[in-house]
């Protein structure tokens, strides 16, 4: 039987179509923030989700959707209103979210401690009928959020005073921009773990923008790639029998590092002439 | 007509220091007023207040086209050119983008008809029109500098607040940019340059306003007027802050008009 005939695959496949499409939407405006570990430290506080979730009995996507929801909150308004720096902040999310997790999950029933590796490194098996309409839910959800406050993201991200004195809305579109990654971790969570989820966002941005001129061009290479490594690393996890997360974040890599060694004699030929004569350009 | 910009008796501080004590002057529309001092002498953190970037201020009130800027929303009307882009370099970002980012607001979610020409127009401007489709950090400082204030002049506000347009920009550049201001200044535009050095805008301000320390004590502003000859002392002020602080505690010196 091919892969499409088992509907664990085709649920899976949904859901890895799903991140690799959403992830570098995300991950273009974090690594043009400067906060590509934003989405690992989001990852962490998931796992305090899904900790909830084995305790509690209640539905592991949804309880990590709402609990990272909440960190991203937490992590905005000690940011804001702490004098504690952005990195510092976010480390303080992350041991938080994983010493959760764990303990959670030490807590709950026998059983959950084996769970808890799908959920950290991804599984092939764990995509649920009723995880589907969540993981879609909250991928269009993402998707038109992105359409109706991407523009004015671009703008906070490329430099927050200026976009301020267009009239943007920086600090809750910073939080929105937060919230927004939480959401993509949780919906990567079934397919890619907890633990690799913040790679599918930043890696295809890191590998697109070797070759990109634009944040345009960046975001929809990034977008391709995202999705070819999702589909073709769950594919080789189903073929070789290993756990779907590294598979899909080692393939991004390797697609990473193809085009780094490709785009270098380019970069080394801007590095020798990086300013074109100005003289050119009388106004 | 009210004032593009006001600054009456404010005082700012930040985390217990006291960066700026009354500070008084007044811009009116259609003036080119550079706000000069030295390192240290608070002009950042002005620039910083003018812009509503640091509220609430401690004491005082700023009133930009006569709307305090607590609650100034006309964000059209206003434009600020920083001296670099927070993230310049993180994702490659276009020539086009960036000046195209000056259209971006909460009143224009999806781009409009019309907004390509308006980048084009406004990078024409500052001469730049073929590198639109140029990679932003291929461009040297001076390009990049020009392509803000592209993108400044594409938004085709009243009032347009500059931080140390010139800082790090090669003379042919510096040239480049003072035409520029020269061709807005010529339409009615109000410009607010914050700068530590007037170069090659000597001609163009209509007023200057010099912040400093009299005596060690908290920044205020030591003179506000016309620019005095070149020749004369504040042509030194630029690079040698402490003849400021001596100078302007000397009646007559500093006045409007002195030299």
């Amino acid at each position: 039987m091919g892969m499409l005939g088992y509907d664990f695959m085709q649920r899976a496949l949904i859901a890895a179509a799903l991140i690799g499409l959403i992830a570098p939407l995300i991950g273009v405006f974090l690594v043009q923030r400067r906060l590509a570990l934003l989405g690992d430290g989001m990852g962490h506080v998931a796992l305090t989700g899904v900790g909830l979730a084995f305790l509690t009995g209640l539905a592991p996507v949804p309880t990590a959707l709402v609990v990272a929801a909440l960190g991203a909150l937490v992590l905005e308004l000690v940011r804001a209103k702490s004098r504690t720096a952005g990195d510092l902040a976010l480390a303080l999310v992350f041991y938080g979210g994983i010493a959760g997790g764990v303990m959670l999950t030490s807590l709950a029933s026998g059983k959950a401690s084996t769970a808890l590796n799908q959920y950290l490194f991804g599984s092939l098996s764990t995509v649920a009928t009723e995880d589907i309409a969540w993981l879609v839910g909250a991928g269009a959800l993402v998707v038109i959020i992105l359409l109706i406050f991407g523009r004015e993201m671009f703008a906070m991200t490329l430099d927050p005073d200026v976009a301020h004195v267009q009239g943007i809305r920086t600090t809750r579109l910073g939080i929105l921009l937060t919230v927004l990654a939480a959401v993509t971790v949780v919906i990567g969570m079934r397919t890619v773990g907890l633990l690799l989820v913040s790679a599918i966002m930043i890696v295809p941005v890191a590998a697109a923008q070797q070759f990109t001129g634009s944040f345009r061009a960046t975001a929809l290479v990034a977008v391709g790639l995202g999705l070819v490594c999702s589909l073709a690393g769950l594919t080789t996890s189903f073929t070789l029998d290993v756990p779907p997360g590294p598979t899909i974040v080692l393939l991004a890599l390797a697609v990473f590092l193809v085009a780094a060694v490709t785009a270098y004699p380019v970069r080394r030929r801007r590095q020798r002439h990086p300013h074109p004569a100005e003289e050119h350009h009388h106004g | 007509m009210s004032t593009a910009l006001s600054c009456r008796d404010v005082c700012i501080d930040i985390e217990a220091a006291c960066i700026l004590s009354n500070v008084d002057f007044v811009v009116e529309p259609g003036e080119f007023v550079a706000v000069l001092g030295a390192n240290g002498s608070g002009k950042t953190t002005l620039m910083r207040a003018i812009l509503g970037l640091l509220l609430p201020i401690t004491s005082g009130q700023i009133d930009v086209f006569g709307t305090p800027i607590a609650r100034f929303r006309a964000w059209g009307r206003l434009a600020y050119v920083p001296q670099r882009l927070h993230s310049a370099g993180a994702v490659p970002v276009s020539v086009h983008e960036v000046v195209g980012a000056g259209l971006i607001s909460p009143r224009q979610r999806l781009p409009r008809r019309g907004d390509r020409q308006r980048v084009v127009d406004a990078l024409a401007q500052v001469g730049l029109a073929d590198r639109r489709r140029d990679r932003f950090d291929a461009l040297s400082g001076g390009q990049q500098r020009r392509v803000m204030i592209a993108a400044a002049l594409a938004k085709d506000a009243d009032l347009y607040v500059l931080d140390e347009p010139t800082a790090g920009v090669d003379a042919e550049s510096q040239q480049r940019i003072s035409e520029i201001f020269g061709s807005m200044r010529e339409r009615g535009r109000t410009v607010v340059l914050v700068t530590h050095e007037l170069g090659p805008f000597a001609a163009l301000a209509s007023r200057i306003v010099v912040l400093g320390s009299p005596r060690g004590e908290t920044s205020t502003v030591l003179y506000d007027g016309p620019p005095p000859a070149p020749d004369h002392l504040l042509e030194r002020v630029w690079h040698h802050s402490e003849d400021v602080v001596m100078r302007a505690t000397e009646p007559g010196v500093l006045e409007p008009g002195a030299g």
